[in-house]
């Protein structure tokens, strides 16, 4: 049977559903900000304010930020092939122990510009790893990817336990988490660029981890668009028995792209761990894995959408604690509630509005709809 | 004169700037077999949608025994006593017979009283039209045409007066077709109304008393059955001549390009689908392999491509083995100079979301000219598919559509061009013209033909006896896994039917 709708032009489809969805998402939020007694307007300005309106506001959205285009192009590498990473979480926790062994061996002999590039190594390696036994039990085995993941990020939050507790806690020190690094280990912040370009900030954690974050956008984008191997991956994940037929390894794909996909996620512990605390505390990855499935399915797994969504993320995180600390009414649990709602509106409801957009622009301009859909006849 | 059975008054049906029917009007008489043709993308399929209620016309009216009707899903159809026989069943595999046909019509929360009734009432259409089937046999069970007919039950147990069916029999043998047809005159003789869609022109004639052409979207003309021919027929489904033959000289077989020796091919439940297979391809020669669809004509062609396995058996490729039991890569294959047109061009010789340009390397993406180390050239890319585009007469003529948006015939000539156009010594080829209007039907054979007169070595496989015939220099039949006969290309189609269904088996395998 033929789709009875034309596609949406590319426009539509990864701007103006988003955006769509985003305005129903905030509205939902704005009825439950109105129903526990607070201004939902002064709850959106205190955010904008939060996240944008001033330079340490701005650091941390960027921060946050820089957090979720890793995780999300992770899941986004993933979705190309047809398969769903929400091991994230564990993947870049695991990272972390690469980026931390580093960091304790290297600061006090070697310089932040060696450091860094063999950390970056490190945690692509660490996290990949982490990646490689549920990607080889779905290749080999056929072990469902997503049950794997999930079941890693278990044993990754009680591995990263064990570790910094009995292994890397300094001696005499009560909280788990290693010593701080020491010169060699610590990477530039951004703040001399924010103040350069006017933005007076302070105290801030943004640091140059965000631009290997636009690089990695810029990689992603070169290796599924660009390269004989995003090929076969975008092959594999439309459809496998194409990918059979062209004589594409199912096997050898599904592997490499989650060594890809978890090398990206592990990428993330280097922004709090070398950027902001100079230490691998407990739960440094703080949920970032899982905001970036959300990131992901927002930034229709497209290197730009991921960066757009995942400053959104980053407004979201940061403006979010600003409400929470001006208006008593909302705590952060009610922030992650809004959060919740723009994850559900993004992603979960993703075609809740489509068929009323293809109609309207079908009726409005039908040369705006472009293409020529499925002959309809298609006996 | 009586009120027509359905009446179709100026229907109207876009979608986006496509207009899927415009301005249809359509009198099928009440007790008459009522053929519609078109070629794919004419608009039949969404006009019969609208009649089942699955869309709604943008205008227009539809009058059922004289009455307007507004059908708005497919239960007012049934409700109007529509019934509908869709191409691809919609049977629950492994439920029984009799549990499909109550299958929505339940009646109440047990199933008991409604199983008792509807056993009474099968038996009685059983009776009335000669439907046999065993009400207690289970569907994956039964053979093809047994599944259509106890769709056709289905229809008729919900009391279907006007029955509407999609491309029948395009998975049935010549002999399952023929008592189809039979069925549909007994079904006439007792008052219903048929509506019979396809694009085979040669049932049109055996079977319908009236015949309305669809095409671009219009109804173009409608003829007494009696007083039309197929060429008038074809003619007014193309808008232009057609070449219903196919012109070819002698082949000039040469030397063995491709050598199958007892190949055995279990699929992915273990059951054995081709049976100590042999046979020869020379070059120069177009060897089809007829055969009603399941019977190991995919797993043939898919485990010499190198996509399946094969438990036993060699395969030789210009004198070279292959490794089919082991590790033949279909890229591998394709380097050797074997290229492939798959059966099924929707998910496997096409990524439909992929544009255009796209899916002409699909399979030869790793090769030197498109692309350099890891990343691909896509300028050379698209330059090489706006040649394919020029050179195949693909339209449109926009390399950076998407696959889905092409119809058909040129999607089909889009998986050609490519595997064409690699200059491969052998060629396999699947349902070359399945879902393909008559048009490009006719470009594609001529393809062949002149890939033959090259000195390639093609093997056909299709479902369609008439192409067989009219291009093969050799036929091979295959049924249940084996190759039960060969014979020229002067086979008379009852021959072959009959090989087909698997008489003379005993006969043949000597």
């Amino acid at each position: 049977m033929s789709t009875p709708y034309a596609k949406l032009p590319a426009w539509a489809d990864y701007g103006l559903l988003p955006l769509i969805n985003l305005i129903v998402a905030f509205f939902v939020a704005g009825l439950v900000v109105l129903l526990v007694g607070e201004s939902p307007l002064e709850a959106v300005s205190l955010m904008v304010k939060g996240a944008f309106g001033s330079g340490r506001g701005i650091g941390y959205t960027l921060y946050y930020a820089t957090n979720f285009i890793f995780t999300g192009l992770a899941v986004a590498v993933a979705f190309h092939a047809g398969l769903f990473n929400i091991g994230g979480e564990g993947q870049a926790s695991v990272a972390g122990v690469g980026v931390a062994v580093v960091c304790l061996a290297f600061d006090s002999i070697l310089p932040w510009w060696v450091t860094f590039p063999i950390a970056v190594v490190a945690a692509a390696i660490f996290g990949a790893a982490w990646a490689l036994i549920p990607a080889w039990l779905q290749a080999y085995r056929g072990s469902h990817i997503v049950i794997t993941t999930i079941m890693f990020n278990f044993i990754a939050a009680s591995l990263m336990v064990y570790l910094l507790v009995n292994v890397f806690k300094a001696p005499g020190q009560q909280a788990p988490e290693t010593r701080t690094f020491l010169e060699g280990a610590n990477i530039p912040s951004l703040e001399p660029l924010l103040n350069m370009l006017g933005i007076a900030a302070r105290r801030t954690p943004l640091n140059i981890t965000f631009f290997l974050a636009l690089l990695a956008a810029f990689g992603v984008w070169l290796l599924i668009w660009r390269s004989r191997l995003g090929y076969e991956i975008r092959t594999m994940g439309h459809s496998p028995k194409a990918a059979r037929y062209a004589g594409i390894g199912e096997k050898r794909i599904i592997v490499i792209t989650m060594l890809i996909s978890a090398g990206l996620a592990g990428l993330m512990a280097l922004n709090p761990i070398m950027g902001a605390q100079d230490r691998m505390q407990l739960g440094f990855v703080g949920g970032a894995g899982f905001v970036g499935i959300a990131v992901a399915l927002m930034g229709r797994s497209h290197p730009v959408g991921i960066i757009l969504a995942a400053i959104l993320f980053g407004m979201l995180y940061q403006g979010g604690a600003e409400i929470a600390f001006e208006m008593p009414n909302i705590t952060r649990e009610m922030i992650v509630v809004i959060m919740g709602l723009v994850i559900f509106f993004a992603g979960a409801l993703e075609h809740m509005f489509r068929p009323a957009v293809q109609a309207t622009l079908a009726s409005l301009k039908p040369s705006s709809m472009g293409l020529k859909p499925k002959p309809a006849g298609d006996a | 004169m009586a009120d027509a059975a359905i009446e179709l008054v100026g229907i109207n049906k876009s979608f986006g700037a496509v207009r899927a029917n415009r301005d249809i009007h359509l009198k099928v008489e009440p007790g008459t077999i009522h053929g519609i043709i078109g070629e794919n993308g004419a608009g039949k399929s969404t006009l019969m949608s609208i009649l089942y209620g699955f869309y709604q016309a943008d205008s227009g009216e539809i009058r059922i025994g004289g009455k307007p009707a507004a059908i708005k899903t497919p239960n007012e159809a049934i409700a109007h006593g529509i019934g509908m026989v869709h191409q691809h069943f919609m049977l629950v595999e492994n439920f029984t017979v009799l549990e499909n046909i109550i299958l929505g019509a339940e009646g109440a929360a047990l199933l008991n009283r409604g199983i008792a009734r509807a056993r009474g009432e099968l038996h009685r259409l059983e009776q009335e039209y000669g439907l046999e089937v065993d009400p207690d046999a289970v569907i994956e069970e039964l053979a093809v045409g047994l599944q259509q007919r106890v769709e056709i039950l289905k229809a008729l147990y919900r009391g279907a007066e006007i029955l509407i069916l999609d491309e029948p029999t395009g998975v049935l043998t010549p002999a399952e077709a023929d008592h189809l047809f039979l069925i549909l005159r007994r079904l006439k003789d007792e008052g219903k109304t048929v509506i019979l869609i396809t694009h085979k022109l040669r049932e049109i004639m055996a079977v319908t008393d009236n015949v309305s052409v669809m095409r671009q979207g219009q109804m173009v003309a409608t003829r007494k059955t009696s007083e039309t021919t197929v060429e008038e027929l074809a003619e007014l489904m193309v808008g232009r001549r057609v070449l219903l033959h196919v012109e070819k000289g002698e082949a000039k077989p040469g030397e063995i390009k491709l050598s199958v020796r007892n190949l055995t091919v279990k699929d992915s439940r273990g059951v054995t689908m081709v049976k100590d297979v042999s046979f020869d391809v020379r070059g120069g020669e177009i060897v089809g392999i007829a055969g009603v669809a399941g019977n190991g004509q995919s797993e043939l062609i898919e485990t010499i491509a190198g996509i399946r396995k094969a438990t036993s058996g060699t395969v030789m490729l210009d004198g070279r083995p292959v490794d089919v039991t082991g590790a033949a890569d279909p890229a591998d294959l394709r380097r050797r100079g074997l290229a492939h047109v798959p059966e099924d061009r929707h998910h496997m010789g096409l990524i439909l979301p992929f544009e255009e340009y796209e899916n002409s390397i699909l399979g030869y993406h790793n090769d030197p000219e498109y692309g350099s180390g890891p990343f691909l050239d896509l300028k050379a890319v698209e330059a090489d598919a706006r040649d394919k585009i020029a050179k195949y007469d693909i339209r449109p003529t926009d390399p950076h559509l998407k696959t889905a948006n092409f119809s058909g015939g040129n999607q089909q000539k889009i998986v050609l061009a490519r595997e064409m156009e690699q200059d491969p010594g052998v060629l396999i080829v699947g349902q070359p013209t399945r879902g393909v209007d008559v048009g490009a039907i006719e470009f594609i054979h001529k393809r062949l033909i002149a890939m033959r007169d090259a000195g390639k070595a093609v093997l056909l496989v299709s479902v369609e006896l008439d192409e067989i015939r009219s291009l093969s220099d050799r036929i091979l039949v295959m049924f249940d896994g084996r190759i039960v006969g060969e014979r020229g290309s002067d086979a008379t189609e009852g021959e072959l039917g009959l090989l087909m269904a698997g008489v003379e088996r005993k006969e043949a395998a000597e």
